[in-house]
């Protein structure tokens, strides 16, 4: 009876995974959307941080990819209640473009090709917790999942990851985005179940 | 990276049990005017993305947003900025005191 009744719930590999509280496990990618998907062409895409100051740092297509890369595997918690684990990235840390950045805000937010606008602490972007990427599973990032380029902050819920980023706007003080406007979670940690405002 | 993904918008009539929830009566048959491009038209008409994270409705002119919806367990958030009013058709005061 024990050997039947084992292998109904899930596949061996996904045994003892310990999953953010309400979460449940998919092995597919769901494309959630809140408009038309942008067509971006690389000729004229571009990367920007604006500072606090008005300072722009600005970079083509070319100059991202001749940028060092990392190729970080994470876990994907959306706030739709699914989550995906161990998926591989390929893209820039965001401590690479910063680098060069001089800034004393503590609050970024990031702007997308098609208007989509989502806020974070600036620190959540630092020290090895976000990218700029460019390819998802060894393939370059379709325009389904925020192809050509995406802001990956796994350790948010995947709305903070912002799909067909454009640019990032240091702030001196907290702007909301697109969601977080509209009844989600300011900040949205997966382990504390930020979902909504007020949770 | 199909037409399909791309245009997976539903039109506004999808908006009918959502926001029956809220208002007292069908309101995709509200006729709002759109705060970006101008142009007016019922609920219905929008081009509408959801229902998770939140419904979204977009102006069939200028893709503009002109209403989100949230649904949360315990409430719900509507935002209507991009609508500069709302013309909801209602019988006649005195009809509607049964006079
Ligand atoms: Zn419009």
């Amino acid at each position: 009876m024990g050997i039947i009744s084992r292998g109904f719930r899930g596949r061996p590999r996904d045994e003892g995974v310990k999953l953010p509280p309400g979460q449940y496990l998919t092995h597919d990618f769901p494309v959630l959307s809140a408009g038309p998907t942008p067509r971006v062409r690389l000729d004229t895409w571009e990367f920007t941080i604006d500072t606090e100051t008005g300072q722009t740092h600005r970079w083509t297509w070319r100059q991202l990819l001749d940028l060092p890369s990392e190729t970080p595997t994470v876990d994907l918690h959306c706030v739709t209640k699914w989550s995906k684990l161990g998926t591989s990235w390929k893209g820039v840390s965001l401590d690479v473009l910063m680098e060069d950045v001089e800034t004393t805000a503590e609050y970024a937010l990031v702007y997308s090709y098609g208007g989509y606008t989502t806020n974070l602490p600036l620190q959540d972007l630092l020290d090895g917790q976000a990218w700029i990427t460019y390819e998802y599973d060894g393939e370059e990032l379709a325009p389904a999942h925020g192809g050509p380029a995406r802001l990956l902050v796994p350790h948010l819920y995947l709305w903070k990851s912002a799909k067909w980023v454009r640019g990032i706007r240091l702030l001196n003080e907290d702007w909301p985005g697109f969601w977080e406007t509209a009844g989600y979670h300011n900040y949205g940690d997966p382990w504390r179940e930020q979902r909504y405002q007020g949770d | 990276m199909t037409a399909s993904i791309e245009d997976a918008y539903q039109d506004g009539n999808a908006l009918a049990g959502p926001l029956r929830e809220i208002f007292a009566v069908d309101m995709t048959a509200a006729e709002g005017r759109c705060a970006s491009c101008g142009l007016t038209g019922p609920l219905a008409s929008l081009r509408v993305y959801g229902p998770e994270p939140g419904w979204v409705a977009r102006c069939p002119g200028c893709e503009e947003v002109l209403l989100r919806l949230v649904r949360g367990p315990q409430a719900a958030w509507l935002d209507l900025r991009g609508i500069v009013n709302l013309r909801i058709s209602l019988p006649a005061e005195a009809e509607a005191a049964g006079a």
